[in-house]
């Protein structure tokens, strides 16, 4: 086999413990494990009140009266505000096109539109007092989809649109349009020996990050206001609340408080500005919790799509060419709806050769609810629709469906349909190898001494079967995922690292303002920290806005760029402790000037091993503090027309295979195992990484299987707001994930890593569909795949 | 009204309590106990899971005023609650002999795949990390979940530590069925479970040991 890659070396803190490369534990393990660890939900303050949001009972309408006087004259109650209140002319925000209102303003365009706010003393207080707000609505036709947003006479969501989209679109319903165009797909179809064509429909899912909306808003002597906040990126959120607040950004202090979980669900503001306006109206802490149905209407969800997909190939199983057409529902407001579509145009082939495309991906403007970020991110919908077409194709040409996907599969240097080159290891055919190679769970795995477990059936403890009607399925999927903010974006990170000596002992302190939701920056940077400074003691300061920017916790760049800032930092202070070294020895011993030096348990050492000083001899009292940028390499916008450009920094490859048991008289099905391999580059906490691709390839099982929110056509109102109705996967749902991790090094990143948390989302969710489709037989043009489907009851 | 209970062991009066409060809200928000979590105050996450003279219970489903008079261990407690109970167990060795089978043989008594045993088993601390925390007093079952990698975002972490805590109690040898069944009420969403699966045969088998 050609080399298709080849692993990081480390010299630098190789010898330190606790450095990158190995499994070190939280540093907010034992905190989260005894209850201390302070949430955003969990803040507390003297005098604080409790905010409430009014929010829209319907989905599209005109707001003809609204009536605060009565919430206001109930006892507790501080404070009633609407859009009359608002204190600036800022009055809407959003993540690139500020098309949110703060509070509704005479309209509504989505079921849940905040629209007005309540303080008051006890949350139940502010509830019922919310619930005394008399709104009156005039109500108007909802754009619920594609020909209802387009249609002649179609209602605007969005009148007198100024967005730098509007001048692309095809229609003022339509946020954002990307053709890819390449080769000539007319031409390419001629020759293909067989034709596929699959129309698809992906459902809207929730990120359901544990830990709901929260934090704690505290008015400041100055005028100012301290937030205390669960988000995935506090300058942007910074950069959005202060306009709105009439406040300059050093008057608005951001810390981040603990977060439970986010997974794109926190990219956009949700109570922040609310908390903060009436914090500076009452003068006094306000604290804001959604419980978790407010939580299904305060945040954007994964865009639904419809996907149509032609894909050809040769008799020798070689795709011709493919031409698709995504249409994403971005809901009532941009939210990241543009870079989604991004995604999903310029990955829609999949990891695969294919020279000759013609592409379309669209966001519509709808009354649905927002869309915005989740994992994986637009690359998600794609890799479900291509994903189905190469099982089809490959049954078409009667050929396995891991081997026509290997003989199509991309390796370093495949041009991207952007025409944009993958200039790092793509091992796609290898890690469908490894993931084949792995061995299978047994045949009636349920089976034991005693009789069937239900508990491994379909249906589990319901008792629907003991292995009557139950057929066993398998499927493969494999997806690519781009890492880093893309299009041009100027995606930076910044750390501050200071290294000092205390009490004879060298300590690191990293600060940065990386929202750490979970996924273990925290960790990263202290191994980060110990291997380039080859000190073991390292703190990590709590994040806020008092350092610069660390870009998004999100796009699996945390650990690539705001880890690579990190790094750089640590570099940058290493070379400083050096200076001071040969400054103040370097007459003392002439490898001072020499060698390679190098920072080794607390010492300064050369190349071969002999220590040269102490860190403590070098610094005395004095630390050495450095702040500093890191950018990875820049990219550049797609072309509006032809979709070309070098729009991506990295790609992240993850393959799965899926083994489920389908009861096929009840459509009840149970993933058996879903094995995952994925290639991470380097493994900076290996631990963490298989916790991410098991946590991953969950979320995917939980979009095959059973997460949907459910919209009503008719009113495009939400219908199952709740975990008893929009159900994730528990314990007994989630297989057992095997994963083989692969470590070929992406020479342009940190210590060659791929960003790691969004692959595994990809590939899941087609690997399971396609282990139905084996079990069954049936088409399953749509995920997630629900009883009535399987049993033909639909 | 005033509700007057048990709470990790500690006699707890809490005035001025709304009737319609649950025991989740007066543990977090007038008892100063926020380790119990609000993820859903529906009553299907488990992430407030409490015991509730020694049920554990949905804490959000449980109206503050039925807590009257009543003992209640919170995460906060579970440390001292593993301890107490190591220490009334303690003059008997293996008593638990014949509360479940021995061998382990049971329906899907180890996972035909994932992250065996030994493996799980590497990653036991060496050391706290000289962070925040070091030198708490863990119940093991809490150790096990740090060890194994099974904290993430940790919002679901205290009531799956109770969950686990209190199967372990009644169950110390537990098949993976055995496991998944009695933290089917606890949702997480971060792990997929897996890490969770591991940390919970740790605490069983360093719980074996220890015997």
């Amino acid at each position: 086999m050609p080399a298709i890659g080849a692993p990081t070396r480390i010299t630098q803190g190789s010898r330190t413990r606790g450095g990158i490369g190995e499994s070190t534990l939280r540093p907010d393990g034992t905190l989260k494990v005894t209850g201390e660890f302070a949430y955003s939900s969990d803040m507390w303050h003297e005098d604080m009140l409790w905010g409430h949001i009014l929010r829209s009972t319907v989905a599209h309408a005109e707001i003809v009266s609204l009536d605060t006087s009565e919430a206001l004259a109930q006892p507790g109650v501080y404070a009633v505000l609407t859009y009359d209140d608002l204190p600036t002319e800022v009055r809407n925000y959003g993540l690139e096109i500020q098309d949110t209102p703060v509070l509704a303003n005479g309209k509504v365009r989505h079921h849940g539109e905040p629209v007005a706010l309540v303080a008051a003393d006890h949350p139940e207080t502010a509830r019922r007092a919310a619930a005394r707000i008399r709104v009156e609505y005039r109500e108007l036709p909802v754009i619920t989809d594609e020909s209802s947003a387009t249609a002649p006479d179609a209602v605007l969501v969005h009148e007198n649109r100024d967005d730098h989209h509007f001048a692309h679109v095809p229609h003022p319903n339509i946020l954002h349009r990307q053709p890819i165009v390449r080769g000539d797909a007319d031409a390419a179809a001629a020759r293909a020996d067989v034709i596929v064509r699959g129309e698809y429909t992906f459902g809207m899912q929730d990120q359901a990050f544990l830990g709901p909306e929260s934090g704690l808003a505290v008015p400041e002597e100055d005028g100012g206001v301290h937030l205390y906040i669960a988000t995935q990126w506090l300058h942007s959120d910074l950069r959005q609340i202060a306009p709105v607040l009439g406040l300059p950004e050093d008057k608005v202090r951001m810390t981040l408080a603990g977060v439970g979980g986010a997974f794109g669900g926190r990219e956009d503001l949700s109570m922040q500005i609310h908390a903060c306006l009436l914090a500076l109206r009452t003068g006094k802490p306000v604290k804001i919790v959604y419980n978790r149905f407010e939580s299904f209407f305060g945040h954007v969800h994964r865009h639904p799509a419809r996907l149509s997909y032609e894909h050809g190939a040769t008799r020798d199983g070689r795709l011709t060419h493919v031409r698709c057409r995504i249409v994403l529902d971005g809901g009532a407001y941009a939210s990241a709806s543009p870079a989604v579509v991004g995604n999903a145009s310029s990955l829609s082939v999949g990891p695969y050769v294919v020279e000759d495309v013609d592409i379309e991906a669209l966001a519509l403007y709808s009354n649905n609810p927002p869309c915005g970020a989740m994992r994986g991110f637009g690359a998600v919908q794609a890799c479900f629709a291509y994903e189905a077409q190469m099982d089809k194709v490959a049954a078409q040409l009667g050929m396995d469906p891991v081997e026509f996907r290997r003989i199509n599969a991309m390796e370093q240097g495949t041009l991207l349909p952007t025409g944009q080159a993958v200039d790092s290891p793509a091992p796609v055919a290898e890690l469908l190898r490894r993931v084949k190679a792995m061995p299978l769970p047994p045949e009636r795995q349920w089976e034991s001494s005693e009789g069937a477990d239900v508990r491994q059936l379909p249906g589990g403890l319901s008792n629907t079967t003991h292995g009557e009607g139950v057929v066993r399925g398998i499927g493969y999927a494999v997806g690519i995922k781009n890492v880093g903010f893309s299009e041009g974006f100027d995606d930076y990170s910044t750390a501050k690292v200071r290294l000092e000596v205390v009490g004879g002992r060298p300590v690191a302190i990293v600060h940065t303002a990386m929202a750490e939701v979970g996924q273990g920056g925290v960790t990263v940077h202290a191994q980060i920290a110990r291997t380039e400074l080859g000190v073991t003691q390292v703190t990590i300061h709590p994040a806020d806005t008092q350092v610069g920017s660390a870009g998004s916790t999100s796009a699996s760049r945390q650990t690539y760029v705001t880890g690579g800032a990190v790094k750089n930092a640590c570099e940058l202070v290493r070379e400083k402790v050096l200076e001071i070294g040969r400054r103040k020895f370097g007459t003392h011993h002439p490898a001072w000037a020499t060698a390679e030096l190098l920072l080794e348990g607390g010492k300064v050492v050369t190349d071969g091993g002999e220590v040269l000083g102490t860190l403590a001899d070098v610094l005395e009292d004095e630390g050495v503090e450095i702040e500093a940028e890191w950018r990875h390499r820049p990219t550049q916008p797609f072309d509006l027309r032809t979709g070309q450009g070098n729009g991506h920094v990295q790609y992240s490859f993850a393959a799965h295979r899926a083994v489920v048991e389908v009861d096929t008289e009840l459509g009840l099905v149970k993933v058996v195992e879903l094995a995952c391999a994925q290639d991470v580059g380097k493994a900076l906490n290996p631990l963490s990484v298989v916790g991410q691709i098991q946590g991953g390839t969950t979320q995917g099982l939980g979009i095959a299987v059973m997460e949907e929110i459910i919209v009503d056509p008719k009113t495009a109102k939400v219908r199952n707001p709740s975990f008893t109705d929009y159900l994730i996967p528990t314990i007994l749902d989630t297989p057992t994930i095997p994963v083989d991790v692969l470590e070929l090094a992406d020479d342009h990143a940190p210590y060659g890593l791929r960003g790691i948390g969004e692959a595994p989302t990809l590939s899941s969710t087609p690997a399971v569909l396609a282990a139905i489709r084996n079990a069954t037989g049936l088409e399953l043009n749509r995920t997630p795949v629900r009883p009535e489907h399987l049993t033909g009851t639909a | 009204m005033r509700v007057t209970f048990t709470v990790n062991g500690r006699p707890q009066e809490a005035d001025d309590v709304w009737e319609g409060e649950s025991l989740l809200y007066v543990l977090r928000e007038r008892l100063g106990l926020p380790g119990s979590k609000n993820a859903c105050e529906q009553g299907e996450c488990g992430s407030c899971t409490v015991r509730l003279d020694g049920v554990p219970v949905c804490s959000c489903l449980v109206a503050a005023g039925q807590a009257e008079g009543r003992e209640i261990v919170t995460v906060e407690g579970l440390a001292e609650h593993a301890r107490e109970r190591a220490r009334a167990a303690a003059p008997r060795t293996s008593d638990t002999t014949g509360a479940s089978d021995p061998s382990g043989s049971g329906p899907g008594a180890s996972g035909t795949a994932g992250t065996p045993l030994d493996a799980a088993r590497a990653w036991r601390a060496h050391g706290a990390d000289p962070h925040t925390g070091d030198g708490t007093e863990l119940a093991p079952v809490q150790q096990a979940f740090i060890d194994a990698g099974a904290v993430q975002c940790g919002f679901c972490t205290p009531g799956l530590l109770v969950a686990a805590d209190e199967m372990l109690e009644r169950n110390p040898n537990p098949s993976d069925a055995d496991i998944r069944e009695a933290l089917s009420g606890n949702l997480c969403r971060c792990t997929g479970y897996e890490k969770i699966m591991d940390a919970v045969r740790l605490a069983a088998a360093r719980q074996g040991e220890a015997v």
